[in-house]
């Protein structure tokens, strides 16, 4: 994984999804010195592309890819696309692949993705007070809590400290200082969400390469490793209400493949739509036992510089969610921290980092999950 | 228990009258199984006839079998509210403007999770509810979960009363009292709490039956109404229509025969007059100014009733040209019904079977009492039932057509 590549986020822009497309893809021939005709594959993920898909981008942008692939998974869309990328750099399908989230944000964007988030949130969640995301999050943070005993305090610890990471991170829209009281003073959205439980809608992508460790030495790329991924979609259907991911199903198989386990990882990038998915994801990666994740934030300082450093851009909380670049935000991030060339605040001693994506409220839970354990490069 | 609503406070003519927005209303045809049950008051998800798997959302397979062949069939209403919550922010005009706005996710008895609006008399989550299936003001199926035990005051919730049309405390036309129908109906929305009962009568030189008790009814106010006559049904348009929250069309001719038995064509003329063009005339006048008032406050226009008739559906031979000026009207009623959606105003269509009446003399037993079919009428109001098919000749001639509407026919010609 090399040239990690955000375009730097706005809240409400004019362009098309295509421009920040175009963009990220520019930055990714700029910043790896590659003629662009040497990317021949390409795998990209959008809310707003439409009626496009990653086919009409290749003419759009002039690229002749031998190796394509489009990955409608939300926030799992980045690990899942460096699954994919990975494995057909291994076969020998693409050499060079162009990993690109890209997503506009109009005025009217965000209400009609949700009017029309599913076939099933049409028929059977939207017309139930039309809350989009926050309402569904609502529900099972109330459970969540209720279930574990966690505080609204817990969350706001997430909130602050991922706020505290952004202060040094350029790319973050929200960097004004928070406190905890700040956080539990603000105005309640769907209860018991408050405003900075919520992740702000806006425009902007991520983009990275994906090729052999041998080609991104011989190129003098700056770049991490990939040493275990995995995903998983609709798990656990029978529990009533969300409180666990695929994670929970797959995390042995993850820290097998890596051969090293929780206590090895320096920092963790999760999907932080709403906190509370950060806590299921700090529990289901292993870090902490199911329902110990409001003990778990209590006792850690989550900034960059801490114990526990979470989200060390900010996050989405932060950042912003650029539709589907809001899955790759950990990726970037994580690769910028292992290869000690971090925008923000630097993880001290990053030789491994996870991270996790988590996508697609289909009707009452999220059904797609993923993870990915990197490291620094051998010669780094 | 519920705050009681209190009485709508006199508008202020000086206010902008608010315009009607609706929840949304997209839903997939498949998903439309829900409609379909709310429409005659049933909670029923999709059941699988292969496996027997019951499942919610609606899918176009069996998420267990994946059979094709699934059916709409009831399910209990029990179940678990798991987790729910008050948006206070949100994304749609309708509800904007009502937050903030409960819902949550309920598990059902029968293993299907829902999500539903909750209404404010649910204890917090996990609690016990049933779930009512109920229209909403886009005229689509939208689930409510209510406490197990409900008391008087619980149609007051805000949230409720977006869904019901309940008669208290609104206004309301009956275009014909002469008949016992229509005194019936009266007496119902009366009791129910309504605030102002408009009764139509036409010929209004002679006094009928039951003019005198009508008149003492502190509710009730006698307006001259001749649903055949437009400058008549144009004048009261014009006093009563920017305050009519709902309009109960018991306007009715009935006179038996078919097509043999009578010479000319002045009978099926006059049907045709009152039952057809009398309820063009009413939508006409009436329809628009009630569209233009779907969002007015507490008491905003609501609901539109037809009575129609079991023979709509199907003709019954030995009420020929009836049959068909009623099925005429449901016609247009469903015109109607498209025309009022837009203004939250629901369309509701009563088709009973024989009313105990002179015109019904020759049909035999059982026959729907006025009283009944009044009940009906309010129960479809208050419950938000759109299709009513109210006594045991209605629902069984429903069920026969539902069942083969072409063996209905062939029923009707041996055995009328």
């Amino acid at each position: 994984m090399a040239v990690p590549v955000t375009i730097p986020y706005v809240r409400y822009s004019i362009r098309g999804a295509h421009w920040f497309a175009g963009r990220a893809l520019k930055e990714l021939v700029a910043g790896s010195g590659l003629d662009k005709a040497r990317i021949d594959g390409l795998c990209f993920s959008s809310f707003t592309l439409g009626p496009d898909t990653a086919v009409g981008l290749t003419q759009h942008l002039g690229l002749s890819p031998r190796w394509l692939d489009h990955i409608p998974m939300g926030g799992a869309s980045g690990i899942v696309a460096l699954r994919r990328a990975a494995r057909a750099v291994q076969a020998g399908d693409a050499a060079i692949v162009a990993c690109i989230a890209a997503d506009t944000n109009h005025p009217d964007t965000f209400r009609r993705t949700s009017a029309n988030f599913s076939v099933f949130a049409r028929d059977a969640v939207y017309p139930y007070g039309a809350g989009g995301a926050n309402a569904s999050f609502a529900l099972l943070t109330a459970h969540y809590m209720r279930c574990y005993g966690a505080r609204a305090e817990d969350f706001g610890r997430i909130c602050v400290a991922q706020r505290a990471n952004a202060a040094s991170f350029p790319h973050a829209l929200l960097r004004k200082p928070m406190t905890l009281e700040d956080y539990l003073g603000a105005r309640p959205i769907a209860e018991p969400l408050r405003l900075f439980d919520c992740v702000m809608p806006c425009a902007g992508a991520e983009a990275l390469l994906v090729m052999r460790e041998a080609l991104a030495e011989a190129q003098g790329l700056p770049h991490a490793r990939i040493l275990a991924t995995i995903e998983r979609h609709n798990a656990f259907a029978d529990d009533p209400i969300q409180t666990r991911g695929g994670w929970a199903e797959d995390r042995d198989a993850l820290y097998g493949q890596a051969g090293i386990g929780p206590g090895d990882i320096a920092f963790l990038e999760t999907y932080d739509d709403y906190p509370v998915m950060t806590m299921m994801q700090i529990e289901d990666l292993g870090f902490c036992g199911k329902g110990e994740g409001p003990d778990f934030v209590r006792r850690h300082d989550l900034t960059a510089g801490g114990s526990f450093p979470l989200n060390t851009s900010g996050g989405q909380l932060s950042v912003g969610q650029a539709g589907a670049a809001g899955a790759y935000l950990g990726l970037t991030e994580a690769v910028r921290q292992l290869t000690g060339r971090p925008l923000g605040r630097a993880v001290r001693d990053a030789a491994f980092g996870m991270v996790s994506g988590f996508g697609m409220i289909n009707y009452d839970r999220g059904l797609c999950s993923g993870a990915a354990i990197l490291a620094r490069a051998r010669t780094a | 228990m519920s705050t009681p609503l209190p009485r709508p406070r006199r508008k202020n003519p000086i206010l902008r009258t608010r315009l009607p927005t609706l929840p949304p209303g997209m839903r997939s045809r498949f998903a439309l199984g829900l409609t379909a049950a709310a429409a005659r008051g049933r909670l029923e998800l999709q059941h699988c006839s292969d496996c027997g798997a019951v499942q919610y959302p609606a899918r176009e397979a069996c998420h267990r079998c994946l059979s094709d062949r699934l059916a709409w069939r009831p399910v209990a209403d029990a179940g678990e509210l798991i987790a729910d919550t008050r948006i206070h922010v949100s994304q749609e005009l309708f509800f904007r403007e009502r937050v903030p706005w409960r819902m949550g996710l309920v598990r059902l008895d029968c293993g299907a999770n829902v999500i539903a609006h909750v209404h404010r008399d649910c204890p917090a989550a996990p609690t016990r509810v049933r779930v009512l299936n109920a229209l909403d003001r886009a005229g689509q199926a939208v689930l409510t979960a209510l406490p197990e035990e409900g008391d008087a005051t619980m149609a007051d919730d805000p949230q409720l009363r977006e869904l019901t049309c309940d008669p208290r405390d609104r206004r309301i036309l009956v275009t014909d009292g002469k008949t016992a129908v229509g005194q019936a109906v009266i007496d119902r929305l009366v009791e129910a709490g309504a605030e102002i009962v408009w009764v139509g009568y036409s010929e209004p030189w002679k006094k009928f039956p039951g003019f005198d008790r009508l008149e003492s009814i502190p509710q009730v106010t006698l307006m001259p109404l001749d649903v055949t006559d437009p400058v008549s049904v144009r004048e009261l348009a014009r006093e009563i229509g920017f305050k009519t929250d709902i309009l109960v069309n018991t306007a009715e001719y009935h006179r038996a025969y078919g097509i043999a038995q009578r010479a000319g064509t002045e009978v099926a003329r006059a049907e045709m007059d009152v039952n057809y063009f009398g309820l063009l005339r009413l939508a006409q006048e009436f329809g628009p100014v009630m569209r233009g008032r779907g969002a007015d406050g507490q008491n905003s226009a609501v609901a539109w009733v037809n009575l129609l008739s079991i023979f709509a559906l199907a003709n019954y031979p030995p009420h020929g040209t009836f049959s068909a000026s009623k099925a005429a009207a449901h016609s247009l009623a469903q015109c109607l019904r498209a025309e009022m959606q837009p203004a939250g105003v629901r369309v509701i269509n009563v088709f009973p079977g024989p009313i105990d009446d002179e015109w019904n003399q020759l049909i035999l037993p059982p026959k729907l009492a006025p009283a009944a079919l009044a009940a009906a009428i309010v129960k479809a109001l208050r419950e938000s039932v759109e299709d009513v098919y109210p006594g045991d000749i209605a629902q069984d001639w429903f069920a026969r057509w539902r069942d083969n509407p072409k063996a209905l026919e062939r029923e009707l010609v041996a055995n009328p």
